[in-house]
């Protein structure tokens, strides 16, 4: 672009006939990530901007030391970081046996994978409330538990590391794996120096993502948790509450933490995914 | 020894091979050569334990391995995809299974640094498989397959996916690196040339079966089958039996034993010439002759010559009518 004359308008002046079709086509070039720029500001920056202002107050470091607020907050990471480990491994798991395995119903269970995202999550909150709370047909009572938190994030995250995998582990050279069974490598080596390796980019954005979905997961745990202040309050219950109780600068303050966990973590998280995946030819 | 006896094996309706056998003898280059999807393949697989054959038995020095999984059978394959470690390194890659096998490492560094050397790859240790062309990958997997020591190196078809030119090169390599190291090795192929060019024997498979197995220039001479005679070299058709273009004797003077023919068309390939021609009754047949051949007869177009074929009919260089279609020794 910087070969070509611009005007102070910005408009490039077609410098021989020749130019105009590649000036036009440059223009028309640069219009589209200026429109996905804009869509981008409007959706994201701009509301975070938003709340990044109404936090910056005196309030921010007061509210964010509320003993209260910070044992949500202390809960909330330890329930997404369990979440996002064990998605990992049962995501990994669900994958290989529907890349791998052949069985009745196959797809049946293919298309369960996404029922989790389809499903309201205060629905999926309620059916877990009825199943596992107080009169449980199951007689398993988990309700204002941790544990009872924990299984609802897993229900709603459940597709984020399945589904990210799953077509990578379909483009994995087979004939690699003879190979280094033809070396001497049993199945587990086998998986664990050839197959894990290729999988592992997607498995750690797939868990990443499902970490910061369960950072800010609402609907499926409000019911089942309980709310109990020091014990299974999370953070994004603590903010409604603070919200409808006024307390416009001290969710702002807990909503930007939060925020800043999740971006920090997807940073980690995509650059080692970025570095893994660039070895891969 | 190497023996596959009474092999069968089917994918779903689909049978890729029937009570197939074959004798493999130690220390040989043996080709196993045949059109695509006619079994060769998996009678590799079958031989290396990557394939579980329905019914029959492969026998590694007599002991019965059947039911030995590869990574316990001692083997080398290469594969025609190169089957590379992607997310190791050259050198990693040939490693790996001294690795697996925790070879001490000073002798593994060793064994790698003389394998490397060996495929002339001891500059590119450090580089991806991504970043080298598929002759260097498939050397790289040579040279993978050959680390641990194997007994027996088996290849499916190794070149298959390299152009014309590192095709050739690494055919001849692997003849010299098989003359060097005298391990047992097999190899799948579709092209008779490459077979007849490095195998000490050949092994023609098609339909599932075998349909012969002897030393290159036997099959050549002595094939058992129109099969067999056709996919070894060019054949054409001549009183009704197979011959090949350079054995038919061409005159211009009517001989009791000849064919009278309409020449059609001179065709010159530099070194040979081609000659097609019309039969009295309108089989067309192709006959090879070489360019001094081709000017003393001094024949063109609309010419009337007379074909004779090598031999009468059912002499040493025709078809052998002994021969069993399945039997695999020769």
């Amino acid at each position: 672009m910087a070969d070509l004359p611009v005007s102070p308008l910005g408009l490039r002046a077609p410098a021989a006939p020749g130019y105009i079709r590649t000036g036009a086509s440059r223009a028309a070039a640069g219009l589209g990530p200026g429109v996905a720029l804009l869509y981008l500001s409007l959706m994201v920056a701009l509301p975070v901007a938003a709340l990044t202002s109404t936090a910056a107050s005196s309030q921010f470091l007061t509210a964010l030391t509320a003993p209260q607020t910070g044992a949500a907050l202390a809960l909330t990471v330890a329930e997404a970081v369990a979440t996002a480990v064990i998605d990992a491994v049962t995501g990994v798991a669900l994958a290989w046996v529907l890349v791998r395995d052949d069985f009745p119903g196959k797809r049946l269970v293919n298309a369960l994978i996404d029922l989790p995202f389809a499903l309201p999550t205060i629905v999926a909150g309620l059916v877990l409330l009825t199943l596992y709370g107080p009169g449980s047909p199951v007689q398993l009572n988990i309700a204002q538990t941790r544990a009872g938190i924990l299984l609802a994030l897993l229900f709603v995250t459940l597709p984020f590391v399945v589904r990210a995998v799953q077509p990578v582990l379909l483009a994995v050279d087979r004939e690699a794996e003879e190979a280094a069974a033809s070396l001497g490598a049993g199945p587990l080596t086998t998986f664990r120096r050839i197959v894990l390796p290729a999988i592992l980019p997607a498995t750690l954005s797939g868990a990443g993502l499902a970490f910061a979905r369960a950072l800010g997961e609402f609907g499926s745990v409000v019911l089942i948790s309980g709310n109990l202040p020091f014990k299974t309050m999370m953070a994004s219950v603590l903010i409604a509450g603070q919200v409808e109780s006024g307390d416009t600068a001290g969710a702002a303050a807990v909503s930007v933490t939060l925020l800043a966990f999740a971006l920090v973590v997807i940073a980690i998280v995509t650059g080692a995914a970025r570095r893994l995946a660039r070895r891969h030819g | 020894m190497i023996e596959a006896r009474n092999i069968s094996k089917s994918f779903g309706d689909f049978r890729a091979l029937t009570e197939v056998s074959v004798s493999i003898e130690p220390g040989r280059l043996t080709a196993l050569l045949g059109p695509s999807g006619g079994g060769k393949s998996t009678l590799l697989r079958v031989i290396a334990g990557l394939e579980v054959p329905d019914s029959g038995e492969v026998r590694v020095e007599g002991r019965d391995v059947t039911r030995v999984p590869a990574r316990k059978r001692r083997i080398g394959f290469v594969f025609q995809h190169y089957a590379a470690f992607t997310h190791m390194t050259v050198w990693d890659n040939v490693a790996f299974g001294l690795k697996i096998a925790r070879t001490p490492r000073d002798q593994a560094r060793q064994r790698v640094t003389e394998l490397l050397d060996l495929v002339h790859l001891d500059g590119l240790a450090r580089r991806y498989p991504a970043e080298l062309s598929g002759g260097q990958r498939q050397r790289m997997a040579l040279a993978r397959a050959l680390a641990t020591a194997p007994g027996v190196l088996l290849l499916d078809e190794p070149f298959g996916a390299l152009d014309a030119k590192v095709r050739q090169e690494l055919r001849g390599w692997l003849r010299r690196l098989h003359d060097d190291m005298h391990i047992t090795t097999i190899f799948v192929t579709h092209d008779q040339e490459e077979a007849m060019e490095i195998a000490d024997e050949i092994v023609v498979i098609n339909h599932g079966q075998v349909e012969q197995a002897g030393p290159p220039d036997q099959l050549y001479d002595h094939p058992a089958n129109e099969f067999v005679m056709g996919f070894l070299g060019p054949v054409t058709r001549l009183g009704g039996e197979l011959v090949r273009p350079h054995d038919i004797d061409v005159s211009t003077g009517r001989h009791p034993a000849a064919s009278e023919a309409i020449v059609e068309r001179l065709v010159s390939l530099g070194f040979t010439t081609r000659l097609e021609a019309t039969l009295a009754d309108g089989q067309p047949v192709t006959v090879q002759l070489t360019r001094a051949q081709a000017a003393e007869l001094d024949i063109g177009t609309g010419d009337i010559v007379f074909l004779r074929p090598p031999h009468p009919a059912g002499a040493a260089a025709g078809l052998v009518p002994a021969s069993r279609p399945g039997s695999a020794r020769p």
